[in-house]
């Protein structure tokens, strides 16, 4: 089992001769991550890391039987790439890209969902099963292997959770970083969902930030599906002021729903244990579980 | 990006959109030419002269010198220099400015649309926005033209009207009709409407906005429907596509410090707070800002150095935020997973000794790769920099330097 991504995953990699793809190509292979080739329309028969070039993903398919896609391209050309993937059959986009289009995006994401695939992203980390596949730009051994599920919409703070489980004395299943952007394809509930059944994840961490529903949506889940495992939550942007933009495109205060305080009290409403300090969260799942660190 | 509402009205009307008339000046004298030009071109004799600055509420508002506000009516040519003279060059005060109100550098002299006639002119709102939940955008609507939308919302919510928009299809014609027959229009006014929410539609459309908002939208004396006021935000992401659009951008409106650090490729939003922050990741910078807070001290800046931090963002990111008088502390936070920190401590050393006199203490906190190396340069570079390893160490650095 596992979620997303795991040992079986055929994964290519989109824009896999620029430097991005590249870099990060070499590290997943590194990793151990099953990298099948990837796709560079034009350079299309070259060979790349070891690993054969496509010139469209329909292509790589074909030829390598590949299921899973990470997308380096740039962010004009972006949408484009994901929505080739869902053409292609592909099930499972991670799209690492930031700075796409929020029009792309609105387009994009109904026609993937038609295709039955699934997007994670884009503006994201990616998505690791620790000691099995790592489909992102995440430094891999941060995450060592464990039953603790992780859903986020930041890299780095994504990578601070996972280091404190990991010295709280537990582990990450899957980590989902689910992306920054206003659209993305995966919400935090339908993350969240995906971390609850799974017989391989105990717990769940669950890290937001201001702007959007996505965290008041996946809490509110939570407990109509009667809080079946524990989750942790912690939002980022308790100081962050109303009507600037945080960095991230879609971490922005438009209205009272979006602050972190907003948020964060939804989340305890609905038997959510929040972690006020970021510095907390690795505790508060310790103490969460009873784990002695 | 923000826009002024004189391009914002240029804007709509390369799209058919009717908007109430105006010409932009910098001075007073430009002010009397635009006015003479006006009159000659929609025959107007009475002028409305607002400020033009990136934020709301100018109507009420204040020019801090002058006592004038931020919009006024000159009911002669004679009285138009005078009157943009009480604008021009100062500081406008509204709710949306902040105590310290923000310098007028241009005016927009416009024809007046409220002149009597056959019915009364009324006022309406409309929006067209990203609804992030449903993935698509909406077109609001309501009656109550010239409010504040939010209040609206609170306390009448029935009285705005919503259309969602389907990202395949697009606006479709009922649509419109029906926002139009919810806004009690009829006759010539209705089909006006109709024709002002269309282009308004494609102008959002082409110009890959993200926010329209249109308050107010008047119906005159005479049944035409025009933009008196516009609020238009491009989406940064889509203005590769869009050069015209993105040379609108007016630095005046922004933060020096945060325009110098965007040129630098660092993300930086100036805050009020005594303790300056340097992070790698947007969401763990907000989270940084909030430890910070919980330490006891307020943020001073959301500042996030990006992936790739070296030692020439980490100098560049140093000299933004040592030139906030404010700061008291920096704490410097990076999450090493690709980026190993003993370089970025070694930046950090390399920095500090460019910069030199630096008077504030500083907090280091590398954790990931090679951590324990690069506490170990920080702690040994004989620098009044302190290193951290933990999250909650870093916290308690940071209460202690602003207890001091």
């Amino acid at each position: 089992m596992s979620v997303l991504v795991n040992k079986d995953s055929k994964v290519i990699v989109q824009g896999f001769t620029g430097s991005e793809g590249s870099f990060h190509a070499q590290q997943m292979i590194e990793y151990g991550t099953n990298v099948v080739g990837g796709v560079t329309p034009g350079k299309g028969g070259s060979s790349h890391l070891e690993r054969p070039v496509f010139n469209s993903v329909e292509e790589a398919v074909m030829k390598t039987g590949a299921n899973t896609t990470i997308i380096f391209v740039p962010p004009a050309f972006a949408a484009d790439a994901i929505m080739e993937a869902a053409e292609a059959g592909i099930k499972v986009i991670i799209a690492i890209t930031e700075g796409i289009p929020v029009a792309d995006m609105m387009k994009a994401k109904p026609y993937i969902k038609e295709k039955g695939a699934v997007l994670i992203g884009p503006n994201c980390p990616g998505v690791i099963t620790p000691g099995e596949a790592k489909v992102g730009i995440m430094p891999g051994f941060v995450f060592k292997k464990g039953r603790i599920g992780i859903v986020s919409k930041s890299g780095t703070l994504t990578y601070e959770a996972a280091d404190q489980v990991a010295k709280a004395g537990m582990g990450v299943s899957t980590a989902i970083g689910i992306g920054g952007d206003p659209i993305i394809g995966t919400s935090t509930k339908e993350a969240v969902q995906l971390l609850m059944e799974d017989p391989e994840t105990d717990a769940i961490v669950m890290i937001g930030e201001i702007g959007g529903n996505y965290e008041a949506d996946a809490a509110k889940w939570i407990r109509e599906n009667g809080n079946k495992k524990p989750v942790v939550g912690f939002i980022a942007g308790q100081t962050a002021p109303p009507g600037r933009r945080m960095g991230h495109a879609g971490a922005i205060i438009g209205g009272a729903d979006d602050t972190a305080a907003a948020k964060m009290r939804i989340m305890a409403d609905n038997g959510i244990h929040v972690a006020e300090s970021p510095a907390e969260i690795g505790a508060v799942m310790a103490k969460v579980l009873g784990v002695e660190a | 990006m923000n826009i002024h509402e004189y391009q914002a009205k240029e804007l709509l009307k390369s799209y058919g959109v009717r908007i109430q008339e105006g010409l932009v000046a910098n001075s007073p004298e430009e002010a009397l030419e635009a006015a003479k030009k006006l009159n000659a071109s929609t025959g107007t004799s009475w002028f409305v002269i607002k400020a033009q600055i990136h934020a709301g509420g100018r109507g009420k508002g204040k020019v801090q010198e002058t006592g004038s506000n931020g919009v006024v009516l000159a009911k002669s040519l004679e009285d138009v220099p005078t009157k943009a003279g009480n604008i021009l060059g100062g500081t406008l005060v509204t709710i949306q400015t902040g105590e310290e109100g923000k310098k007028v550098n241009k005016v927009l002299v416009a024809e007046d649309v409220y002149y009597p006639g056959a019915s009364e002119p009324k006022e309406y709102y409309l929006s067209i926005l990203l609804d992030r939940a449903k993935g698509c955008n909406v077109i609001m609507a309501s009656t109550e033209g010239g409010m504040d939308i939010e209040e609206v919302a609170e306390h009448t919510p029935e009285k705005i009207i919503k259309e969602w928009i389907d990202p395949k299809l697009g606006l479709q014609a009922f649509q419109i009709r029906k926002i139009a027959f919810k806004l009690g229009l009829e006759g010539t006014a209705f089909k006006e409407m109709v024709k002002f929410i269309s282009s308004l539609y494609n102008a959002y459309i082409g110009s890959d906005s993200s926010q329209f908002e249109i308050n107010p939208v008047l119906k005159t004396s005479d049944d035409k429907i025009l933009a008196v006021d516009a609020k238009v935000n491009l989406d940064d992401n889509a203005l590769f596509r869009h050069k015209d659009l993105a040379e609108l951008r007016d630095l005046a409106e922004e933060d020096p410090l945060e325009v110098e650090a965007g040129k630098s490729g660092l993300n930086y939003v100036k805050l009020d707070g005594n303790v300056g922050c340097m992070v790698n990741g947007a969401g763990l910078a907000m989270a940084t800002m909030d430890m910070i807070k919980l330490s006891g001290g307020e943020p001073a800046n959301f500042l996030d150095v990006g992936g790739g931090a070296n030692a020439t963002t980490v100098e560049a990111g140093f000299r933004i935020i040592l030139q906030d008088p404010n700061v008291k502390a920096i704490l410097i936070n990076v999450f090493g997973g690709i980026v190993r920190c003993d370089r970025i401590a070694n930046g950090v050393v390399e920095a500090y000794k460019s910069i030199g006199d630096i008077r504030v203490p500083i907090i280091v906190r590398l954790q990931g790769t090679n951590a324990e190396e690069g506490a170990k340069i920080i702690d040994e570079s004989g620098l009044k920099v302190s290193s951290a390893i933990t999250l909650k160490e870093a916290a308690e650095k940071v209460r202690l330097a602003i207890s001091a």
